[in-house]
């Protein structure tokens, strides 16, 4: 199935996550004639229209009708085929949550969900279209795998790897306009692993998405100004969370910051608290993400900017956990 | 063909057998739809024994026809058919809505045999089916997509969005009903959110509509007749139906869309059923 297929040809910093997808899925559907699409309108944004293209017959578009959209690609995935279905993640994850989670999750669907303008990367669009809470949302339906990529080479690798995945799947990306961590694609991405950026003794950082480069440049800033050994973990798969580096971290820094483009509520730094408090070893905790509130309206970087979730909002957050005072027992046993 | 008489006659008492399994299960259940269950029950009799290719020794064939009860509430109906179909074995819905049963009063497809697709909450069948519609006729599959609606579901602007939809993209491989039994949980269709005028708004949708009574095998398999010959684009069948029919103290009494029966009530139900 994977044979034939490679993505360093791509440039990275010219493309964006979406086109990238849409590339991705065009060779996707020339090896795989079960591969099919679906938007509701949004075939240009989503870069879904790609594949639409190349292969009229196998692409529908069914209007401003998301409901209708996610229970299409539930009657495709039932005759046998691998839908792929693109819109925003606001009308994904809240317009069409029950047939998401009833018409696809329940039933274990082989249906591929890219949700984008993720987070607040549409701000300038105003609260109706920013999407801030549905990790929450896809994390709590059963049977299904939620991935936040963290740019477009990790995007087209886990594309490529959620064919082969069976069942429902959830990828979330931006609008498209972010800047690319990774160079090229061989750096071990796996569905349900968390890539290690860099190795650290002193506190860890686990990021996804967009918050992957930000953690990078901060880790290397702590490390150049307070002598801090910051380990960065790359968890583009916030379900299922991989447990095991969540405790190495906390059996290993005993300080985590958790950093994402998410209400700080439900996503990625919840689902690490959920793994931290079920250790039960101390361990230093805070999340970086947007407030529980309705983010202002702005240019994302604004925006970014305005909640901390920048290099200096994750640097000063850090610095605050480092100093956050705690009984080290060196016998973890005790403390069980 | 038309349907002999004769053929007739034998799904007139196998709806009635039906109608009998209904009455023992909502017993056993403590509880059932069984108003919804009652109304469509010849619509179901009549493609499960005449109609639909489907194989109950290998209920997962690819090329069967699939049928969405997308009135999903009415599982308490379909569960049987089901049953006296061959696809499992009548007994074990005495277990029905039970701690761990495979059968809650909304059929799971992926725990009982028969089902193609899991539904209960209104709105998502008709979406559904047009997904199966589109796959088999890509696939150049020759199966059809039965769906079957509730009057009432059809306030859930879901089903206009797949109406909208079947239409758009011709879908002459869907043939869908609404059971117009003209009652929903609060009170009558129309008191509640009108429908009518229902028919134009389907032919409005793109729809050729059939309307017939829905009790009436004749009258039904003249209607499916129609609609697999229709060539321009989607059907769907305004069976006209009669909620909780073939039980006289139940019939059109908007408060038997759900219920438990007493003993003494199940023999009662019976006896009406066996006056048909």
């Amino acid at each position: 199935m994977s044979e034939g297929l490679t993505w360093t040809v791509y440039d990275a910093n010219t493309m964006t996550q979406a086109e990238i997808y849409g590339e991705v899925l065009c060779k996707l559907g020339e090896l795989d004639d079960k591969i099919v699409g679906l938007s509701a309108d949004l075939a240009n944004s989503t870069k879904i229209g790609k594949f639409g293209k190349k292969f009229p017959d196998r692409f529908f578009n069914v209007g401003i009708a998301e409901q209708n959209l996610f229970g299409v690609a539930s009657g495709l995935a039932k005759s046998g085929l691998t839908p792929f279905v693109s819109t925003m993640a606001v009308f994904t994850a809240m317009r069409a949550a029950e047939q998401v989670r009833t018409d696809i999750c329940y039933q274990n669907l082989n249906v591929k969900i890219i949700a984008t303008h993720a987070g607040a990367s549409f701000g300038q669009a105003g609260t109706t279209h920013h999407c801030t809470e549905d990790l929450a949302i896809m994390r709590s339906f059963a049977n299904m795998t939620v991935i936040v990529p963290a740019d477009g080479i990790e995007m087209a690798l886990c594309v490529r790897e959620c064919v082969e995945r069976p069942g429902p799947v959830y990828i979330r990306i931006g609008r498209g306009f972010e800047p690319t961590y990774y160079e090229d694609e061989d750096y071990g991405f796996k569905i349900g692993k968390a890539v290690t950026i860099k190795d650290g003794t002193d506190i860890t950082l686990i990021c996804c998405g967009i918050t992957v480069l930000q953690a990078a440049e901060a880790a290397k800033i702590l490390e150049e100004n307070d002598g801090l050994s910051v380990r960065v973990l790359n968890m583009h798969t916030i379900k299922p969370l991989d447990e095991i580096a969540v405790m190495k971290a906390v059996l290993e820094t005993r300080r985590i910051v958790t950093f994402e483009e998410h209400n700080i509520l439900g996503g990625l730094g919840s689902a690490v608290a959920e793994v931290i408090a079920k250790s039960g070893k101390g361990c230093a905790f805070e999340t970086v993400g947007i407030p529980d509130c309705f983010c202002v309206v702005g240019y994302p970087e604004d925006l970014y900017t305005h909640y901390g979730l920048d290099t200096d909002g994750v640097v000063s957050k850090v610095r605050d956990v480092m100093k956050i005072e705690f009984e080290e027992d060196e016998d973890w046993e005790d403390e069980v | 063909m038309a349907l002999s008489e004769k053929r007739i006659q034998e799904l007139k008492q196998i709806a009635k057998g039906i109608r009998k399994d209904i009455i023992d299960i909502t017993g056993w259940a403590g509880g059932a739809h069984i108003g919804g269950g009652m109304s469509m029950v010849d619509i179901m009799v009549l493609l499960y024994w005449e109609l639909a290719k489907v194989d109950p020794k290998n209920p997962d064939w690819e090329d069967r026809d699939r049928v969405i009860l997308s009135k999903g509430h009415a599982g308490v109906g379909y569960a049987p058919v089901l049953a006296r179909k061959g696809y499992f074995q009548f007994e074990l819905l005495k277990n029905f809505n039970k701690f761990m049963s495979p059968f809650g009063m909304h059929l799971d497809g992926c725990k009982v045999k028969g089902v193609d697709v899991s539904t209960g909450s209104l709105g998502h069948g008709l979406p559904i089916g047009v997904g199966l519609a589109l796959g088999a006729r890509l696939q150049k599959k020759p199966w059809i997509t039965y769906c079957i609606l509730g009057d009432g579901e059809c306030n859930e602007g879901s089903v206009w969005e797949a109406a909208m939809a079947a239409s758009h993209f011709k879908l002459t491989n869907l043939i869908s009903f609404v059971d117009r039994n003209r009652l929903m949980i609060d009170g009558g269709t129309e008191e509640v959110m009108a429908l009518e005028p229902f028919a134009d708004k389907w032919r409005a949708f793109g729809f050729h509509v059939i309307e017939c009574d829905g009790h009436d095998f004749a009258a039904l398999d003249n209607a499916i007749g129609q609609a697999r010959a229709h060539t321009a684009g989607p059907c769907l069948i305004m069976a006209n139906t009669v909620k909780g029919k073939g039980v006289d103290f139940m019939e059109g009494d908007v408060k038997w869309h759900y219920g438990g029966l007493s003993t003494d009530l199940v023999a009662k139900a019976k006896e009406s059923v066996d006056r048909m």
